[in-house]
């Protein structure tokens, strides 16, 4: 068991690591544009979870100043990235409204049946 | 009654704030464009008072949010360094916003123009607030701001391609701008804080014992910049972002974001991490380097060969980033001065270049050069600031271009690096090569049949053209303002680093 400690102290971070490399080689790997979307929404939520982890204290509690408590948890994080959400739905809505105009436009969201007809201007 | 002057960072952001609210309720593109104009208008008396007071003082402008003291509040700073690049950022808003009218009338439908104008006050909002915060968190929220607003700019051109630029823009700039925000995380998690002067603080201590965070933080924090400033390789979203975009938005985009990006980076390396942390602990000053002289041929060549007037533009301003990079890269006074230079520099003329092309499409609505042949017998004036300008680009001595690149080789031989010198002419060849395709055929071809019709543009497009043209003579003789704010700032950059 001694081996596995390392993996369940850190477990957050792992999952963080793993949702941040699976949500970037999506955006890299994939040729739809949903699905790169899907990819780049996931590489931002992996951020999330590096900026909560830390903020969470061991034995903390919701930090709102109390006689009865002596430690807290850091509420900044929360804070940062409610802002950080925010700034990533806007970000997923653009992308989706750019993506259903170039559907429109193109009649499809495949990157390379759109470059396959090669046109220049 | 509060006194509006010990207010002025914050003005400097709010006022293209509620500018852009209310464009967002403005129904005609005029009204819209007169709230944009005015906003933007006040914009550069902000700045150059900020900059004024810094210069007179001597000292930074600490502005406290909310009355929350530095490390827990939100702090604005204005220094040299950033007073000097919200006041090129607001010069040029005003001398695009006076050019918009008549060219965004034209490329932008009508029911949109009003939304088009809130995105460009959207837009300076977010730059002017990248460069006036001094909270890493702040800026990446502004940094967002306008890169948004941005993608929208660029999804407006008129051939469908734009919406695929700015897709693809979406797409490299949220993680340029992911890559920032993880590299923020990490320094928060090591040192607690978000403010850059407390970073710069908490760091140096820090190091003994996470060394590896903290490393990893600079490698996030400069690749993701290097993507907003587009860094070669990392530059392939903005050929096409600058060649589809309304050519207003490329103006603009060209003479700002990259720049204010720059800003970010010089801010990054010099007032946190050169003061935290040795420079041998990580190779970013010699990857910057090696990545600066590949850009200024890679991208030289790609323009040398390109048929689209605009994208050969945007391959020019991929090179010539290469040589700011260069410069931050060489870390020492004389570089980091040729990189302010430059960056002021190159914002006007790159501005300049894309006006005159504006003004070529607005007339002929055209952008292909074999097209334009004998176009300048059809608009002299247009196409002699355009000559200025790219003269400019190039490096001729009596330009701003040329003071630029005279730093670049004082610091490359400060440096002991003679053979750079070599490099920055032989690639400045390459832009007599660009510029003079295109001169040729503007010149000394017989008008043909496509440009027949064409004639100089309206005044109030030809005004602002000329003025930057005019600029980019005047910035290339009279050089105190820029040599000396520069090299002040690059001072005031390198004395922190111990």
């Amino acid at each position: 068991m001694s081996q596995l400690t390392p993996l369940i102290d850190h477990f957050n971070y792992f999952t963080t690591i793993f949702l941040m490399v699976a949500g970037l080689y999506i955006v890299i790997a994939r040729g739809n544009m949903i699905k790169k979307l899907v990819g780049l929404g996931l590489f931002q939520t992996s951020v999330y979870l590096l900026y909560l982890t830390p903020g969470k204290i061991v034995e903390g509690t919701a930090p709102i100043i109390d006689p009865r408590f002596q430690v807290y948890s850091n509420p900044l994080p929360h804070v940062l990235i409610l802002t950080a959400i925010v700034v990533g739905v806007a970000t997923l809505a653009l992308g989706l409204a750019l993506v259903v105009r170039i559907s429109e436009e193109y009649g499809t969201i495949e990157e390379d049946e759109i470059f396959a007809r090669g046109e220049d201007e | 009654m509060i006194r509006l002057s010990e207010h002025l960072p914050i003005i400097q952001v709010l006022v293209p704030l509620f500018g852009a609210i209310l464009t967002a309720f403005a129904r005609r593109g005029t009204t819209a464009w007169a709230i944009a104009a005015t906003a933007s208008v006040l914009a550069p008396f902000v700045s150059a008072a900020m900059l004024w007071t810094v210069f007179e003082t001597g000292r930074p402008i600490s502005y406290v949010m909310g009355s929350w003291a530095a490390p827990w509040g939100i702090e604005y700073r204005v220094d040299l360094l950033n007073g000097f690049v919200l006041l090129l950022v607001s010069v040029i808003g005003v001398a695009t916003i006076s050019y918009a009218r008549k060219s965004v009338a034209a490329e932008i439908d009508a029911h949109k123009q009003a939304w088009f104008y809130t995105m460009y006050l959207l837009c300076l909002t977010g730059l002017l607030g990248i460069a006036v915060t001094g909270d890493a968190f702040n800026a990446f929220v502004f940094l967002e701001v306008s890169s948004l607003a941005t993608y929208v700019l660029i999804g407006l051109g008129r051939h469908r391609r734009a919406l695929l630029a700015a897709y693809q823009y979406l797409i490299m700039g949220t993680i340029g701008a992911t890559f920032y925000i993880i590299g923020v995380g990490l320094l928060y998690v090591v040192t607690g804080t978000l403010n850059f002067a407390d970073l710069a603080d908490r760091l140096g201590p820090a190091m003994d014992t996470q060394a590896r965070p903290i490393l990893a933080a600079l490698a996030f924090m400069t690749v993701g910049i290097c993507l907003k400033l587009a860094l070669f390789p990392l530059h392939a979203w903005l050929p096409n972002a600058y060649a589809y975009a309304p050519s207003f938005a490329t103006a603009f985009l060209a003479g700002t974001a990259t720049k204010v990006a720059v800003y970010l980076l010089m801010r990054i390396f010099f007032s946190v991490f050169a003061i935290a942390i040795p420079a041998s602990a990580l190779p970013v000053t010699e990857v910057i380097v090696i990545l600066s002289v590949a850009a200024m041929f890679i991208a030289s060549f790609s323009a040398i060969f390109e048929e689209n007037a605009k994208r050969m533009l945007a391959y020019s301003s991929v090179a010539q980033i290469g040589y700011i990079t260069l410069g931050i890269g060489l870390a020492n006074q004389l570089g980091l001065s040729a990189s302010l230079i430059h960056v002021f520099n190159h914002a006007l003329m790159k501005t300049a270049l894309f006006f005159a092309l504006g003004a070529i499409v607005y007339r002929t609505g055209l952008v292909n050069i074999s097209q334009l042949s004998g176009i300048g017998r059809r608009m002299p004036l247009t196409i002699a600031a355009f000559v200025v300008a790219g003269l400019g680009i190039i490096g001729v001595p009596g330009t701003a271009g040329f003071i630029s690149k005279w730093y670049l080789a004082m610091a490359a031989i400060d440096k002991g690096w003679w053979w750079m010198v070599f490099l920055i002419v032989a690639s400045s060849l390459l832009a007599v090569v660009y510029v003079g395709k295109f001169i040729e055929v503007a010149y000394f071809r017989e008008p043909g049949p496509d440009v027949a019709e064409a004639h100089e543009p309206p005044i109030s497009m030809l005004l602002p053209l000329l003025a930057l043209a005019f600029a980019t003579v005047y910035f290339g003789i009279d050089t105190r303002l820029t040599t000396s704010v520069a090299e002040a700032a690059a001072s005031a950059l390198l004395g922190g680093a111990r």
